[in-house]
């Protein structure tokens, strides 16, 4: 093969990482650097200033996304990405902040604070790898494990049933949601070109494969493999009913785009209420809500 | 720097060239399965930790769309896009 001629282009997400270190830690066929590949895609083509751009991530596999990108992150603990995401965004309202992180961190120990804040309608980006499973931990059932599916607490097969994170997010009342698989790379990148020009939170569920903890012990073969099961059993079903696209083990996989609506955000709703029961003068042009 | 593979000249009007950074890659086979054309394949030898990475087969079928790049996790492939310098002949042809 000859050489290439002239200047050698970079990679796109290289601008984006923190090359001191990699390779990073992610296993052979783990999803989670595909997303990141569709996250600096959307980053590149929403043209956001950089410096106003900051990711916010919990513990775990998915969690170390925070700290692989060379943006301003913060990796927290366990569960607590969102109470921090949201902290950061009312204290410094032009930043876009946006929650990188598993559904273990982001559904199980910080449930709580997901809800809320798509009650609240904080203005944040959530992005949620979905293994379904723990990974970084060895393999643990998660919230989010489909039933009878194994995992190193459930030998005889997960019992419980699943949330459907779609449905949980439009009925805690976030504004956008939508879920992908990490096949869907094109959707993915939109999606969250979408949901950065979007005021409110947002929710993106990605479908992941981790080969190493899931798919091994479930006997669904390597990341690849994970890959075409999502390529053969998605369909894609734009403004589905979130009601209808609970994952059954290796069942269909319903993607899409399913909510975009539009609500007051948790800072405009208290701006607004402020200037009213103050009497203060409406807020000057440019659709700002903010208190200057 | 990444090590290149250089396409040859394809007859379309644009051609792909892909990086692929050998030693970066851990042989998933995203890249291989899901390039639309199928012109990448798992090269014989290993890279340094030991897997095989991708090369290109068929040069002349790479479209440059750089889905390799958005499916790899270990951030070890991209492709550019760049037109096919159009002969002078050709040129003048299309011209009229
Ligand atoms: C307070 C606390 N409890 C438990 C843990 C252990 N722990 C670390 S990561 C994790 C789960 C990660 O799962 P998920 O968010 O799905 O991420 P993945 O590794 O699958 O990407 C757990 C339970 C911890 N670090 N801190
Ligand atoms: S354990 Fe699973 S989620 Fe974690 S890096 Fe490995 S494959 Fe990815
Ligand atoms: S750029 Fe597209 S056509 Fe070329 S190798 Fe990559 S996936 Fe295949
Ligand atoms: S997608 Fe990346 S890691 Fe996987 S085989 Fe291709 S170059 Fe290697």
């Amino acid at each position: 093969m000859s050489e290439a001629i002239g200047v050698q282009p970079v990679n796109p997400v290289e601008p984006f990482l923190r090359t001191e270190r990699m390779p990073h830690i992610w296993c052979p066929g783990c999803g989670i650097g595909t997303t990141v590949n569709c996250f600096a895609r959307a980053l590149v083509s929403s043209k956001l200033p950089l410096d106003k751009v900051a990711v916010v991530s919990g513990i775990g596999c998915t969690g170390r996304v925070a700290g692989y990108v060379r943006l301003d992150s913060f990796h927290t603990t366990h569960g607590r990405a969102i109470p921090f995401a949201t902290g950061l965004k009312l204290a410094n309202p032009e930043l876009t902040v946006v929650v990188y992180s598993g559904d273990g961190d982001l559904i199980a120990i910080g449930g709580n604070h997901f809800i809320h804040a798509a009650r609240r309608n904080a203005d944040i980006k959530v992005i949620c790898v979905n293994n379904f499973i723990y990974g970084m931990t060895g393999g643990q059932v998660a919230p989010t494990t489909p039933t009878a599916a194994l995992a190193t607490t459930t030998p005889y097969g997960a019992f419980e049933r699943p949330f459907n994170l779609p449905f949980l997010a439009e009925s805690s009342g976030a504004v956008y949601v939508a879920r992908w698989t990490a096949y869907h790379v094109r959707h993915i990148a939109h999606s969250m070109s979408e949901a950065f020009k979007k005021k409110g939170l947002c929710f993106i569920e990605i479908i992941a494969p981790c080969p190493t903890l899931y798919q091994r012990r479930n006997h669904f073969g390597d990341g690849l493999e994970a890959m075409r099961y999502y390529k053969q059993k998605s369909v894609v079903r734009n403004g589905a009913n979130t009601r209808d696209v609970q994952i059954d083990l290796q069942g269909e996989i319903v993607v899409g785009k399913f909510v975009d609506i539009e609500r007051p955000t948790l800072k405009q709703a208290m701006d607004l209420q402020l200037r009213q029961k103050l009497d203060l003068p409406p807020s000057n042009g440019g659709g700002s809500h903010e208190l200057d | 720097m990444p090590e290149t593979l250089t396409p040859i000249i394809s007859s379309r009007k644009v051609r792909g060239r892909v990086y692929v950074d050998r030693n970066r890659c851990k042989g998933c086979g995203f890249c291989i399965e899901f390039c639309p054309p199928k012109v990448l394949s798992f090269s014989a030898s290993f890279n340094e930790h030991g897997y095989h990475s991708p090369e290109l087969v068929r040069p002349e079928g790479c479209t440059g769309c750089d889905l390799c790049g958005l499916y790899c996790p270990d951030f070890a492939i991209f492709a550019v896009r760049e037109p096919r310098p159009v002969p002078s002949a050709e040129r003048g042809a299309s011209e009229t």
